[in-house]
């Protein structure tokens, strides 16, 4: 989800970071690629011109041309901004303190209400215990309540619905019901509706009213376009929601809709939806949201780690080693643990600001048990073999592979690779730039 | 639907004076109406160029010069003199037509609006309920069935879908039906296995039929924003879309996804559709439509 904004910001940084130092030049372009990136995300244009008016203005008082790494300080500033706007914090579910808690569902047609109707349900049900039961207050679409009631015998969950009766009817009728069975829980499944509907919104309204429900979510569709921020304040002028249940995420949609109506409405999201199967529902994380839209998961926290855990004398005396050809087993797994300090492989692989990462790794097979093997190799070795790996002979591999519990192809493996790898590294330091970490 | 653009008139007077921030305002507008960047700045640019060296400056031929600009974009290629959509199905017996789209953007009300559409043309209509997974499909399809005393060949859930078009390509032949119009299930353009079905679909169609889909359209909910550009490619390459059908244009966005469309995958948009009714479907008219967006005044 959300990878079409992500790319975008990956380009734009991986160009300034590259170049290193920034001009205000580079600056305006990045603004100028940020703005297309948002709109083209569907977020809505009123935000994204306040939004880039504040990061241009952040961005300016605090010198950050001035500053060593201009393109990190303009990323936490965006980061920030998208943080803020997607609203903080996680949000559980809270329940009624006298059950049954009422949750009512509302929105346009074909948003997936009745889908997430049976979610939310079954989400509610599996995390925390709680007997969940559905009304079927859709009496307009043909076979509406057939769906529901169809989708929540298939999970085992109780439905209420009524032929020929008004939808108040139904739900007053159904909460009664539902009460006398015993239900924690009960979700209302209202008709899709237009937001300029003045009839239908009406008989929103009046149910909102005469019911009472816990908790209002509009179902919105995360490819809606910029209608989505007036949608949302219609329904928010009539119904006054509490958040938003945002569907059909597992599209490659920009998903902007949600920022532009967190920004207006101040409503936040509170649950995903992501495919047809009825587990594919979750909590929204805006901060999880948010590092997926700048697209480098964690940019931030891995240049602190990196900082953190890279020695920069040691970096130098590496480089010297490099240079001179003496490179051996001691630094490089000096090196190897200080960059595993930061995270399991898969993690480091997350927070970096590479291009279509997962498809570049998706063939490369590079898990944690791996390192952990070439560590026990390493750590199989005598001082002299590390420092001196050409000594290694058979008996000596052998050895080696009985100390770390390999094979002898194993040790074979990693001293190839090893001999491989001095060789790059070698021919990287003729170019005269030294050798230095890619990040 | 909506006129696109509030008023240029109004940004006319506004920027009297600047003409760059008239500029800039007409671009605001087509972006807020789900233009995307690329075709906007388009349609501004050669509209800019084209006054500038003609050195118009009157409002009423620049408001011309855009309306011309989306008209041409909008027209299909090449136009087709006197077509009132009738003509979709002068082809041979029958002629069937796929709607495809992804969830939620109103495939089956397109149905039956199609159906009624050419029923009451004197048409005959078999109806196929190729959604086989949603729970529930073939009831609400079949509810349209019986409003309009329409046949609908189906099978039971989660059964092939493939199989179903095959009996009712067979059922049409034999019953010389004019057209054949397969509701198929919505899915998400990003699920290769739901898109290879859909492929599936379309080879039984030609085996069967000896010829492709003569009609392989895309039901668009007209809220959708700049991912329909996305859905519609996406379609396009494993399908080979012959038109687009822009539904839910009752709310109040504007449709511009279908200029985008148009301009950036020279999709023609065939059938609008507005509204709960079974007749609220038309054929799509680009004079009309630009008419709608730029009205005069």
């Amino acid at each position: 989800m959300f990878e079409f904004l992500t790319e975008k910001f990956e380009d734009i940084f991986y160009r300034i970071r590259n170049r290193g130092k920034l001009s205000p030049g580079d600056l305006d372009e990045a603004m100028r690629e940020i703005r297309l990136a948002l709109l083209e995300a569907d977020v809505n244009f009123k935000v994204v011109k306040e939004f880039i008016g504040k990061i241009k203005i952040r961005a300016l008082g605090q010198d950050i041309l001035e500053s060593l790494s201009p393109s990190q300080q303009v990323i936490k500033i965006v980061n920030e901004e998208i943080i803020s706007i997607l609203g903080g914090g996680i949000s559980d579910v809270s329940f009624a303190p006298r059950p049954p808690t009422i949750f009512m569902l509302a929105g346009l047609q074909g948003t997936g209400k009745t889908t997430a109707t049976i979610k939310l349900a079954n989400f509610i049900r599996n995390k925390y215990g709680r007997k969940v039961s559905v009304i079927a207050a859709d009496i307009y679409r043909p076979a509406a309540s057939l769906q529901l009631s169809d989708l929540a015998k298939q999970i085992n969950i109780e439905v209420y619905s009524k032929k020929d009766k008004k939808p108040l009817e139904i739900i007053i009728e159904g909460i009664d019901f539902l009460k006398k069975s015993g239900s924690d829980v009960i979700i209302i499944d209202t008709a899709g509706r237009l937001h300029i509907d003045p009839e239908m919104m009406h008989e929103l309204k009046d149910i909102k009213r005469n019911v009472r429900p816990h908790q209002v979510l509009l179902v919105l569709d995360a490819m809606t376009g910029q209608e989505a921020v007036n949608i949302a304040k219609t329904f928010n002028d009539d119904i006054e929601f509490d958040g938003i249940i945002l569907t059909k995420l597992d599209s490659d949609t920009r998903g902007g809709a949600a920022l532009s109506i967190n920004h207006v409405i101040k409503k936040p999201v509170r649950f995903i939806s992501t495919g047809e199967k009825t587990d594919e529902f979750d909590i929204f994380h805006a901060d999880r949201i948010a590092s997926r839209i700048l697209g480098m998961g964690d940019v931030l926290t891995f240049i602190e780690k990196a900082e953190k855990v890279i020695d920069e004398k040691k970096a130098k005396e590496i480089e010297k080693k490099i240079l001179a050809n003496e490179l051996n087993f001691v630094d490089f797994v000096d090196q190897m643990k200080s960059i595993r300090k930061m995270g399991s492989i898969e993690k480091i692989i997350s927070m970096l600001p590479i291009k279509n990462k997962t498809k570049m790794f998706s063939n490369i097979n590079i898990d944690d048990s791996q390192l952990n093997r070439i560590e026990a190799i390493i750590n199989s070795m005598t001082d002299e073999e590390k420092v001196k790996p050409y000594i290694i002979n058979g008996s000596r591999k052998k050895r080696i592979a009985a100390g770390s519990g390999t094979a002898v192809s194993d040790v074979n493996k990693l001293l190839k690779q090893f001999s491989m790898a001095q060789q790059t590294m070698k021919q990287f330091s003729k170019f005269g730039k030294g050798f230095s970490l890619p990040f | 639907m909506e006129r696109l653009i509030k008023s240029i008139n109004l940004i006319w007077n506004k920027f009297r004076r600047n003409n760059e921030g008239f500029w800039e305002e007409l671009e605001e507008q087509f972006i807020l109406n789900d233009v995307s960047a690329a075709t906007t700045s388009m349609i501004i640019g050669d509209v800019r160029n084209h006054a500038s060296m003609e050195n118009i400056n009157d409002i009423e031929k620049i408001k011309e010069l855009i309306k011309d600009r989306v008209k041409k974009i909008l027209m299909p290629v090449p136009p087709v003199p006197g077509d009132n959509g009738m003509n979709l199905l002068q082809g041979l017996k029958p002629s069937v037509w796929m709607l495809v789209g992804v969830n939620g953007t109103g495939k089956t009300s397109t149905v039956a609006k199609l159906a009624n559409l050419y029923k009451n043309n004197g048409k005959s209509v078999l109806l196929t309920a190729a959604d086989t997974f949603r729970a529930a499909a073939y009831e609400q399809i079949n509810h349209y069935a019986e409003l309009l005393g329409l046949p609908v060949v189906h099978h039971q859930r989660f059964s092939d879908p493939g199989a179903v078009v095959y009996d009712s390509i067979e059922k049409a032949v034999a019953k010389n039906i004019d057209l054949v119009l397969v509701d198929t299930a919505g899915r998400m353009h990003t699920s290769y296995n739901l898109m290879e079905e859909l492929k599936k679909i379309k080879k039984v169609i030609l085996k069967k039929l000896n010829r492709e889909p003569d009609e392989i359209l895309m039901v668009i909910d007209s809220t959708t924003g700049q991912n329909a550009k996305a859905q519609v490619s996406i379609f396009h390459n494993a399908l080979g879309l012959s038109g687009i059908i822009l539904t839910k244009t009752d709310g109040t966005s504007k449709g511009g996804i279908i200029i985008t469309i148009k301009n950036e995958l020279k999709i023609p948009v065939k059938f609008i559709t507005s509204g709960e009714k079974l007749e609220n479907i038309a054929f799509f008219d680009p004079q009309k439509f630009t008419d709608m967006l730029f009205p005069s005044g």
